[in-house]
């Protein structure tokens, strides 16, 4: 293609946009508030999704060692958990060091078991992928000078199923919204197409390829889905800005914490631009196709 | 110039338009088209751009094999090949000169080549002075030879027509055919479908009539052979 038939394909879409307003406005408006709401639902998704990350590392198996054990069982122990496949990290604690956070925890009534400590040597072991926790811990167990290995069996099993079915849900809800506003668009634009097929007949008829017919149209729609992310990512990021806002004082020190507002809100406004121009490209093209059948 | 060799043409609604059609039209000439409607006279002509394929048998247009020709490299084709219809087909939003320029502008030719060539044609046709009406602010005659100019814009050595005069006042009928003549004298093979009895009369050509799909008169010099 010659580069002034690129800009006259450019004019050419400007042009229409322009002529055509209250199709562009249409268009527009639906994409705006489809991307809006698949804004809002990213935003929670990926908050829950946070969430979800942030219990699941949470999650460690408690190894306590047995009393038998000599220092140098210790060591090995420690050795051969660290270097399991699955293990991301073992952290050593010795009953004394045990007692000293009871105490911290419940008082200093506790402090009496100095004289005879009751409590184990422990390992504080964290799995790779949080999910293998029961895998990793069932393995530690078989190893020998090993007294027992909690992880909140049961509990944790629920917790998982709980947030892997949010998760998929989440995205779930996401494509078909997706789709939904796919179908909108290309409706809309459609109904331009078919106001100007006599045009592309005209077009046809006098020697226009296929390509020189459709450019002009699929940047019409690129432009209608960059004007419609406008919006959008002006209010996702004003709702999260006062989200964060609220949040972050009132959840410092939990177990889980919101997603920062930077780099966050540049990766939600580059998804919804992004999904804009693709949703305005994917309609113009899908409509296009049957009218170019001259 | 053009060939046909046993052309079948059967809609997908059952209806066969073409039943075996055998023609040859050499460069130059300039042939008209007769028949009763739904005698198979629109789908010979649109066979000509490649708007409709034959369902069997072969088709030559210069030489393009119109039966396995692929859907992109009709734009080729179309660029050898000059449309002229009975309902003008021009772009109301754009002017005269716009409409005409719109042809070269699609097959990407050079700005400066565009605007003397469309100069050119439209001083042809005696639109010179309107080129920067738009096609409502003219007579239907005067449409018809925005649209004649935009068919040869590109110098197309086939030109088609289906039915040109038919939505026009005998006098201006008469305006476009001798346009007509002039295309034709210039070298181009015109090729025109028409139910105008005393045109086909007046002016000479040779004539194929075109009955239930078959060519049943292909008389050079004829006459147009139906009543009124």
């Amino acid at each position: 293609m010659k580069g002034r038939t690129l800009v006259r394909h450019f004019k050419e879409s400007f042009k229409s946009i322009g002529r055509n307003s209250w199709m562009t406005f249409a268009s527009v408006s639906a994409v705006t508030v489809t991307l809006l709401l698949v804004g809002v639902f990213v935003l929670i998704m990926m908050n829950l999704n946070k969430v979800a990350d942030d219990l699941e590392n949470d999650v460690e198996i408690k190894v306590f060692v047995s009393l038998d054990a000599s220092e140098e069982t210790v060591q090995n122990l420690e050795s051969k958990i660290t270097e399991m496949p699955g293990v991301e990290s073992t952290n050593f604690s010795t009953k004394e060091e045990e007692l000293t956070d009871l105490v911290l925890d419940f008082g200093d009534e506790l402090s009496l078991f100095e004289q005879s400590n009751p409590l184990f040597d422990v390992f504080y072991v964290k799995a790779l992928d949080p999910q293998q926790t029961e895998k990793v811990a069932t393995d530690i167990a078989a190893f020998e000078h090993i007294e027992d290995v909690k992880y909140g069996e049961g509990k944790i099993e629920k917790l998982f199923n709980f947030l892997n079915a949010g998760r998929n849900v989440g995205l779930i809800l996401i494509l078909a919204l997706l789709f939904t506003a796919m179908f909108l668009i290309s409706n809309t634009i459609r109904i331009t197409i078919v106001a100007r097929r006599r045009e592309i007949e005209i077009m046809k008829l006098v020697g226009a390829t296929n390509w020189f017919v459709r450019i002009p149209f699929i940047l019409e729609g690129m432009w209608l889905g960059l004007l419609g992310s406008i919006i959008p990512i002006g209010l996702v990021a004003l709702l999260y800005s006062k989200i964060t806002e609220f949040a972050q004082p009132r959840l410092s020190g939990e177990l889980f914490q919101l997603l920062e507002f930077t780099p966050f809100i540049y990766q939600v406004s580059a998804l919804i631009l992004l999904m804009g121009v693709f949703i305005g490209i994917w309609g113009s093209f899908m409509s296009i196709r049957k009218f170019l059948r001259v | 110039m053009i060939q046909m060799k046993n052309v079948y043409k059967k809609y997908p609604n059952g209806i066969v338009a073409l039943n075996g059609l055998n023609v040859e039209i050499e460069q130059g000439e300039f042939v008209y088209i007769v028949g009763p409607s739904g005698a198979g006279k629109s789908t010979f002509i649109k066979m000509m751009y490649r708007e409709e394929r034959p369902s069997s048998g072969q088709m030559f247009v210069d030489d393009i094999d119109i039966a396995t020709l692929k859907n992109r490299k009709v734009p080729m084709l179309r660029r050898q090949i000059g449309v002229v219809f009975q309902d003008f087909k021009l772009l109301t939003k754009l002017n005269v000169y716009e409409n005409v320029a719109f042809a070269l502008e699609v097959i990407e030719e050079k700005p400066q080549a565009i605007k003397k060539r469309v100069m050119e044609v439209l001083d042809l046709v005696g639109l010179k002075h309107k080129a920067k009406m738009f096609p409502t602010e003219l007579s239907g005659g005067e449409q018809q030879r925005v649209s004649i100019a935009r068919s040869i814009v590109n110098m197309p050595k086939v030109m088609i027509a289906d039915e040109p005069t038919g939505n026009l006042d005998p006098e201006t009928a008469w305006d476009i055919m001798n346009l007509f003549e002039r295309i034709n004298k210039a070298g181009t093979t015109v090729i025109m479908a028409t139910h105008n009895q005393q045109i086909v009369n007046t002016l000479r050509h040779r004539v194929i009539a075109i009955e239930g799909g078959l060519i049943v008169r292909d008389v050079a010099g004829g006459d147009y052979g139906y009543e009124g």
